[in-house]
């Protein structure tokens, strides 16, 4: 069973067809990037994915289980995590704070557990602690702790909004392009950081992006969107070479 | 040791209190004056939930408090005492001593059902368009009690002094402001629990992200309801220990003005600053008090406090953060965990 089957995917806002008729499969483990030019629709499918819109049309199901009518918090509660385009860390909080608390779904315990301090509560808050702590080592974050996230380098904010999205537990990682706004060598960091992620903790990710050379790299697999409608898919290779994508992101000269 | 510093003091303050008034050491004034901080920490505390750490704009809350305080003051005045309108007293009056909390909390609970009424609406709205529906919220609440004519509609209604002296037969000690101490410390510290736990952290993650709050698993409906809940909750816990300090209470005392009274201390302390609003809420009944002299004036002397306030320190006493924040020394002693 495919971890995300997205069959005939809609989407309208009033006038305006955002989506038409995408389809898409993810399996367990798999590495699949989504491009296109600036707005073919790629982050409304992203919004599809994690619940935020309800789709017009079509199905999505994560682990063969519908989507339809889901907040989104439920969602994430299946195993579905996600990144920003623009980086949206709680600001307040330490990198800490920001860690536990993407672990809500999985408290186990309630509110009068927290009022009264029972025992589950005081257990379940040091594990929370302990996985919220060993998830930043290995992040390499560790110094970073107990820091507020604007006081932070525009790439360790990523790297934190990454963590973040792990700290869910996800089967499958959205990825909005991570590396926009990094430099070249950034860049480069960011690629190692996705491989490792996806070898590490063993999760399908499907990330959009505009670097190709990134996208290049990293997805064997590719899907092509342009005015809300697959224009191809296949492997890097083919993508490069289809002249749909081509005159998709150069236009088309034939008057 | 770290652990005990706190309740240790609290506890030499109430066996402190307790004597002083007992021993009739300090006038009734005093008393009453310190048993108002009690309330007004309370209110500005319970506040400080939605208003700070969950950044909605609340100005209703002189209506949960209202809410509390005749719930508590007609339960206690039916259970336990004779009245002309209720009759005959339910429950044996020496049952006063210990009705008198189960009362207050269930005007707690009461009010606490009414946050609803703001909680409910809060799921799809925000910002200015809640904070009229928390005014709204608040004169339905005050219409509601002056329609009910059995409670004395706008008139007011009174008799808690009974339920008082009730208890003070039995045994005689000073129930109320020991009362007040008991229900001030309980809701600071039940919220300190809330606020540090991971799951009270997700009230502020919606205050500074609502949308990434929900993507990352956070029910925030749910979490909205919880706050505005256990904010209006305790709100009803002041009302009812302000209804029975003054032994009287009229709707006219829980207008938008009460609010605004509220919302004073709160921005006067700080947003999502526990430590703050317990500061704030002292220094403003003492400041109140002070003014007094100025009558009238007064009313002009503290919105124009506020006016300097949001000028020169918009963020308040605190701001954001907590005593040990700002002494880091005082960690040695206590923890805020």
């Amino acid at each position: 069973m495919a971890l995300l089957e997205i069959e005939n995917l809609t989407q309208r806002f009033g006038g305006l067809q955002a989506l038409t008729d995408f389809s898409i499969r993810i399996d367990q483990e798999e590495m699949v990037g989504l491009i296109g030019p600036n707005g073919a629709g790629k982050t409304t499918v992203f919004n599809l994915v994690s619940g935020f819109y309800r789709p017009t049309a079509g199905a999505i199901r994560i682990a063969g289980r519908s989507i339809a009518g889901m907040k989104p918090h439920r969602v994430t509660a299946l195993g579905v995590a996600r990144t920003f385009q623009n980086i949206r860390l709680w600001k307040e909080m330490s990198v800490l704070d920001n860690i536990r608390v993407s672990q809500h779904h999985r408290l186990g315990y309630g509110l009068f557990d927290t009022l009264w301090r029972s025992r589950r509560y005081a257990r379940r808050e040091r594990e929370i602690e302990t996985e919220a702590r060993k998830l930043l080592e290995v992040f390499g974050l560790t110094t970073v702790a107990d820091e507020r996230p604007p006081n932070l380098p525009y790439g360790i904010q990523r790297k934190v909004e990454i963590a973040r999205a792990l700290s869910v537990r996800p089967k499958l990682l959205l990825l909005d392009e991570p590396a926009a706004g990094l430099n070249t060598s950034d860049i480069q960091e960011l690629i190692r950081l996705v491989r490792w992620i996806h070898a590490e903790f063993r999760v399908a990710i499907f990330m959009i992006e505009h670097h190709m050379d990134v996208m290049m790299e990293l997805c064997p697999r590719i899907q092509v969107i342009d005015f809300g409608s697959t224009i191809a898919s296949g492997s890097p290779e083919e993508i490069r070479n289809d002249p749909a994508v081509v005159t998709a992101y150069l236009g088309d000269d034939t008057l | 040791m770290r652990r005990l510093t706190v309740p240790v003091l609290l506890f030499l303050l109430f066996a402190l209190l307790g004597f002083l008034a007992q021993q009739e050491l300090v006038s009734q004034y005093v008393l009453s004056v310190l048993m108002f901080m009690g309330v007004n920490i309370i209110l500005a505390s319970s506040l400080n939930l939605v208003n700070g750490y969950m950044g909605e704009f609340s100005c209703g809350h002189a209506g949960f408090m209202a809410v509390g305080a005749y719930v508590a003051s007609v339960l206690g005045v039916v259970l336990f005492t004779a009245d002309r309108v209720f009759g005959d007293p339910v429950v044996s009056p020496e049952l006063a001593v210990y009705g008198f909390p189960l009362v207050i909390l269930a005007g707690g609970l009461a009010a606490a059902l009414f946050g609803l009424l703001v909680a409910f609406p809060s799921f799809k709205t925000r910002g200015d368009y809640l904070a009229i529906i928390t005014i709204a919220a608040n004169y339905i609440i005050i219409s509601l009690i002056e329609n009910i004519d059995r409670i004395g509609g706008a008139r007011g209604f009174m008799g808690m002094k009974r339920v008082i002296y009730a208890m003070e037969d039995e045994l005689f000690i000073p129930w109320l402001p020991l009362w007040v101490f008991l229900f001030t410390v309980f809701c600071v510290w039940l919220l300190r629990r809330f606020v540090v736990s991971t799951y009270g952290r997700g009230v502020m993650a919606i205050c500074q992200d609502e949308v990434a709050a929900e993507i990352m698993s956070v029910d925030t409906n749910r979490m909205k309801l919880v706050a505005f809940m256990l904010s209006s909750g305790l709100a009803g816990i002041a009302g009812g220990l302000f209804a029975h300090i003054l032994g009287y209470v009229n709707p006219g005392s829980f207008t938008i003005l009460k609010s605004t009274e509220v919302l004073v201390m709160v921005y006067l302390g700080g947003m999502g600053s526990l430590s703050g609003s317990v500061l704030a809420a002292m220094l403003f009944t003492v400041l109140l008090e002070a003014l007094r002299p100025l009558q009238i004036i007064k009313w002009v002397v503290v919105p124009l406090l506020l006016i300097v306030l949001m000028q020169f320190r918009p963020e308040g006493i605190m701001g954001n953060r907590e005593l040990a924040d700002l002494f880091p020394k005082l960690r040695r002693f206590y923890r805020f965990k």
